[in-house]
């Protein structure tokens, strides 16, 4: 299955992934009309010290911990990628409590939010990806 | 292989998720007391607060769950006995099930401590299942008139409470304990969360008891007493293991398990609530009654059942809680050293002892505590890490770079 | 200093309608442009500081910037221009000497744009590079006179040593120091890929870059730094560097805050010195000691490399050719007034040296009339821009072309000419770990192979329309040019007829 991967050598702290990220699930036909003004919520957030830089989101583990200890059922294994149902979840947190790479995070609805490699919305494919000017972040097979 | 799971809870699922992660064709059957289709019991507090429905609760698992999986359910019968050398339970209704491979997953039912006068109290209930809760949601009725006292400021009993807050005229939470939440937080964060929820009107009654009831009075050890319409008995629970002692397992307070989840009887394991762990953040033998942990076992128990060679050696107490719009992540065990970092909104405790993190508490800001989590579970070297970061806020960038290269370059279990 | 007599010379425009404060282009500016003003919660630029590289404008996400010449002006005089003034005020703020990047951007005529190409018509075919055999590669080197056979007639192998090109395009040399590491791998990638070659440039090859070695151009300059045996015999063929486009007769210099420890390593010079390569080699006061040189290589590498010649095109470069040729030179290669340098003196860049065209044209000329235009290849570069230069300098002679700034513009470069400052934020020109890791090389390769790739692709077109199928019949073959609004001499010169003759 394809999924982001990240090399930090290539990461230059831009930090373009998390608007373009942002801007994939805002159902906004624009970035601007999705992000002027707004304080930004990504699924995928850089972390950044001394000129290190590198980009965290879901890994889509094949034996994701989040699912196995959502009390809700919310997160699901959908085609491989992890899935959140935010009518589902409750916001528990047990799912922030349980991800080795704090890939999870709260949402301003309430429920949790998460990289779903953009495959519920319009983009089809991940915008971060296509957003990297450095192919820090890539979407492949591995 | 016939397979057979007594208990449809966390645990039943996923032992029945295990199996079918290693044998797609052997039969299973789950046969279960209560008589749902299978919902995440934390959610009953959730249920009452309104941020589900019973609707949503029941799809805890997709609907074709059970057919998906190839499930024979038995649902609303009770199994009775086990019978090893037959390799069978015996139902109530006399029926019989054979089995190979066998899960108990029966979980744990509430304590009541005998307490003078309870059985005058007419409405009453425990904390546990979709019934208590139903049950609850009937007793409190419609016009937020009601009083009720909640015996317990464990999880249970502040779970209870916060589903019930905004709907009730008077809310009383009584513990024995000096502090809410005794078995999670130590005594600073427990008076923090405290003070949050008092703020939200509930009131404590700590390090006092209900002496004895009159039908709408407790009468407390302290003296005074406290006047209500419902209540809520929260205790604590207590693992249901009849069935596996009656069939020979070897039984402490809960279930003994191997790490493959099997009991000391062939062919037979267990899971679940009702089971004894290892938590090797304290390094000794506990119940650690948590859905994450049931379902680890469960799986672990249904891959050895189909045959697989897995095990679950990872279990540590952990919690993910929010009480009235403060959430609390805790994990581990409190015994070692101690940084603590706090501000008004937020707490921070880690504790390490022999260069691991053991233990750590968040209150308020919980962003990324599984980054802490994973280091008790994989019991991470701290000299292998930069813990002046990880000390700052749970963050990859305390790994060393060849360390992050793993992690977010390579496919992850 | 309380009055700056200098206005910027370029002005940030911000659409704030469509700026969402992302703050990428504050971030990827290294000349710190752009800053975040919480008070009024908007993005705000120094425009003083802008070099027009056009980092921010590629990143910003919502397209809300541009970089536009600031139409501020000084009185309007053909003499004394703006930038003629500029640059007194500059020279009299500070009593330095004008340095500047790339090449010479001056209004001097290009002939190449006065050049046109023929094509097929009626009487002769013309060729459909998609259906027919269409050949541009090429070899360079020094072909044998004649068929030798031995006594009992088998062929004597005679052939000196070849570099197989299969395109007619080499990356040209650039030195690790005066671009990234990253700019390097990315060059050494594409040449193995498109089957040419790069050029070190005088900096020593880096010790990852061995791999690479059958697709380099190990290069020998006055400073000689890091030239060592495993290095000569690291490379595919050997190029002394007499002279560059960009500054002819002057030496190099990389200042000592750009030799970081890799660098130093590579180079074999301490960390942190600067790196002075002199004006002229200090053991080549003749054509007899270029000889000296020339073999000394060869001799060094046991006849197995060609060894290439760079001079600069300078007045009388068809006499210098001419020596070089009779040097031992397998390959020369001459390189034109507008090619690019990290940093030259800037009346040097401007004002010293001849077009390539016309260099190349008497070169190709002069080494014709004298019967040794088979003793030598010829190279040419100093801004081959586009596959028609290419062409063009083919059909003038050359028998391959050097690319240095096309392949940087491929790689991200601007063209803001300011290397010097190693501020470079396209991760070309600079040394700065976090400003050189924005090139990744296996972007930069194949922008590199698309870019050449391309130039292939159109110089086949073109061929196919002349009726011809292989670099071998269009070399040399001025017929196929024609001059536009050139002079007699200039014609004369480039050996070509005028349009309509």
């Amino acid at each position: 299955m394809k999924r982001i991967y990240v090399n930090e050598k290539w990461c230059l702290g831009c930090h373009l992934c998390e608007y373009y990220c942002a801007f994939a699930n805002s159902g906004k036909s624009s970035m601007v009309k999705a992000l002027k003004d707004h304080k930004i919520a990504p699924r995928i957030r850089i972390e950044e010290r001394d000129g290190i830089s590198f980009a965290v989101n879901c890994r889509h583990c094949t034996d994701p911990l989040c699912v196995k200890g959502c009390i809700s059922g919310a997160l699901t294994i959908v085609d491989g990628a992890v899935q959140i149902d935010s009518d589902k979840c409750v916001g528990c947190y047990t799912c922030i409590l349980s991800c080795p790479y704090g890939a999870l995070s709260t949402s301003n609805e309430g429920a949790i939010q998460k990289c779903e490699l953009c495959m519920k919305n319009a983009f089809g494919q991940p915008l971060c990806v296509q957003g990297c000017p450095n192919k820090a972040i890539v979407y492949e097979e591995r | 292989m016939n397979y057979v799971i007594i208990g449809n809870g966390t645990a039943a699922v996923g032992t029945i998720e295990g199996i079918r992660a290693v044998d797609r064709e052997g039969p299973i059957t789950v046969i279960s007391e209560e008589p749902y289709h299978v919902y995440g019991r934390p959610l009953i507090s959730y249920l009452l607060l309104g941020k589900t429905t019973e609707e949503k609760m029941l799809q805890y698992r997709p609907a074709d769950f059970y057919e998906k999986n190839g499930v024979k359910t038995l649902l609303g019968r009770r199994a009775l006995k086990v019978d090893p050398t037959a390799k069978a339970v015996h139902l109530e209704d006399g029926a019989s099930v054979p089995y190979d491979r066998l899960c108990i997953c029966t979980g744990s039912r509430p304590f009541v401590p005998p307490m003078e006068g309870l059985d005058a109290v007419e409405d009453k209930t425990s904390f546990m299942t979709l019934d208590d809760a139903k049950h609850l949601d009937a007793m409190l009725g419609e016009h937020n008139d009601k009083r009720v006292l909640i015996i317990g400021a464990g999880l249970i009993g502040l779970k209870c409470a916060e589903g019930i807050y905004q709907r009730v005229r008077e809310l009383t939470v009584i513990d024995l304990a000096p502090r809410i939440l005794p078995n999670v937080l130590t005594e600073a964060p427990a008076s923090i969360l405290q003070k949050h929820i008092e703020s939200k009107g509930v009131r404590f009654l700590l390090g006092d008891s209900v002496q004895r009831f009159a039908p709408h009075t407790a009468h407390l050890q302290s003296g005074g007493a406290v006047d209500f319409d419902v209540l809520v008995v929260a205790v604590g629970v207590r693992p249901n293991t009849e069935l596996a002692a009656g069939a020979g397992c070897e039984v402490e307070r809960g279930i003994l398990t191997d790490a493959r989840s099997a009991t000391t009887v062939p062919d037979i394991y267990a899971a679940g609530d009702c089971t004894v762990s290892h938590d090797i953040a304290a390094d000794t033998d506990r119940i650690l009654a948590i859905l994450p942990n049931a379902y680890m076992q469960g799986e672990t128990a249904g891959r050895c059942m189909a045959g697989d060679d897995a095990v679950f050696d990872k279990a540590i107490p952990m919690n993910a809680s929010g009480f009235m719009g403060l959430h609390m992540i805790t994990a581990g065990s409190y015994d070692g050293e101690t940084y603590l970092e706090q501000d008004e909104a937020h707490y921070k405790l880690l504790v390490t002892r022999d260069n691991r993190l053991v233990g750590f508490i968040m209150i308020g800001d919980v962003d990324r505590a599984g980054i802490y989590t994973s280091l008790i579970r994989d019991r991470v070297p701290l000299d292998s890490i930069d813990f002046d970061l990880i000390r700052e806020k749970p963050q990859l960038m305390a790994f060393s770079r060849a360390e992050r290269a793993k992690k977010l370059g390579g496919i992850h279990g | 200093m309380a009055i700056d007599f200098l206005y910027p010379q370029y002005e940030v425009v911000r659409n704030y309608d469509r700026c969402i404060a992302c703050r990428a282009c504050e971030r990827q500016c290294a000349n710190e442009v752009h800053f975040y003003d919480p008070e009024f919660q908007k993005m705000m630029a120094d425009e003083s500081k802008c070099v027009a590289c056009h980092r921010c404008v590629s990143l910003c996400p919502t397209r809300a910037l541009k970089i536009v010449k600031t139409d501020h002006t000084f009185k309007a005089n053909a003499n004394w221009t703006g930038k003629a003034i500029s640059e007194v005020y500059r020279q009299a703020g500070t009593g330095g000497v004008l340095l500047s990047s790339m090449g010479n951007p001056e209004p001097y005529p290009i002939y190449w744009d006065k050049m046109l190409i023929n094509a097929s018509q009626v009487t002769n075919p013309s060729i459909d590079p998609l259906r027919e055999p269409m050949e541009t590669r090429t070899f360079l080197g020094k072909k044998p006179g004649k068929v030798e056979r031995d006594r009992d007639g088998r062929l004597v192998p005679n052939l000196s040593p070849q570099l197989e090109l299969n395109v007619p395009v080499m990356f040209s040399a650039m030195s690790y120091g005066s671009i990234s590491y990253n700019a390097h791998a990315s060059l050494a990638r594409a040449a193995c890929a498109l089957g040419t070659y790069y050029n070190t440039g005088e900096g020593g090859l880096h010790q990852d870059f061995y791999q690479y070695g059958p697709h380099t151009i190990v290069q020998v300059a006055s400073g000689r730094f890091g030239v060592h045996k495993e290095y000569l015999e690291a490379g595919a063929a050997i190029e002394i560097k007499m002279g560059q486009g960009a500054k002819p007769g002057i030496g190099g210099h990389l200042p000592g805050h750009k030799v970081g420890p890799d660098i130093s390593r590579t180079r074999m010079i301490p960390e942190g010195t600067d790196a002075i390569s002199p004006a002229p080699h200090h053991d080549i006061y003749s054509i007899e000691d270029l000889r000296q040189l020339v073999f000394s290589l060869k001799e060094a590498t046991a006849y197995k490399k060609p060894v290439m010649v760079k001079i600069a095109a300078v007045h009388n470069v068809a006499a210098i050719a001419s020596g070089v040729a009779r040097s031992g030179a397998d390959i020369i290669c001459i390189d034109g007034y507008r090619g690019g340098t990290g940093a030259a003196p800037t009346r040097i860049r401007d004002n010293v040296g001849i077009p390539i065209e016309l260099a190349l044209a008497a070169v190709d000329q002069r080494l014709r009339d004298e019967g040794i235009r088979d003793q030598v290849s010829v190279v040419v570069g100093g801004s081959i821009r586009n596959s028609a230069d290419l062409l063009k300098a083919i059909a003038l002679g050359a028998d391959a072309c050097y690319i240095a700034t096309a392949a940087l513009l491929a790689l991200g470069c601007h063209l803001c000419r300011s290397c010097q400052t190693g501020k470079c934020n396209w991760g070309i020109a600079t040394q700065r770990p976090e400003l050189v890791k924005r090139l990744n090389p296996e972007i930069g390769a194949q922008r590199l192979i698309n870019l050449v790739t391309a130039w292939d692709h159109e110089l086949k077109e073109m061929m196919g329309g002349m009726g011809i199928n292989s670099i071998e019949a269009l070399r040399g073959n001025r017929l196929m040019l024609r001059g536009i609004g050139l002079t007699q001499k200039e014609l004369d010169i480039l050996g070509i007829k005028h349009a309509g003759e």
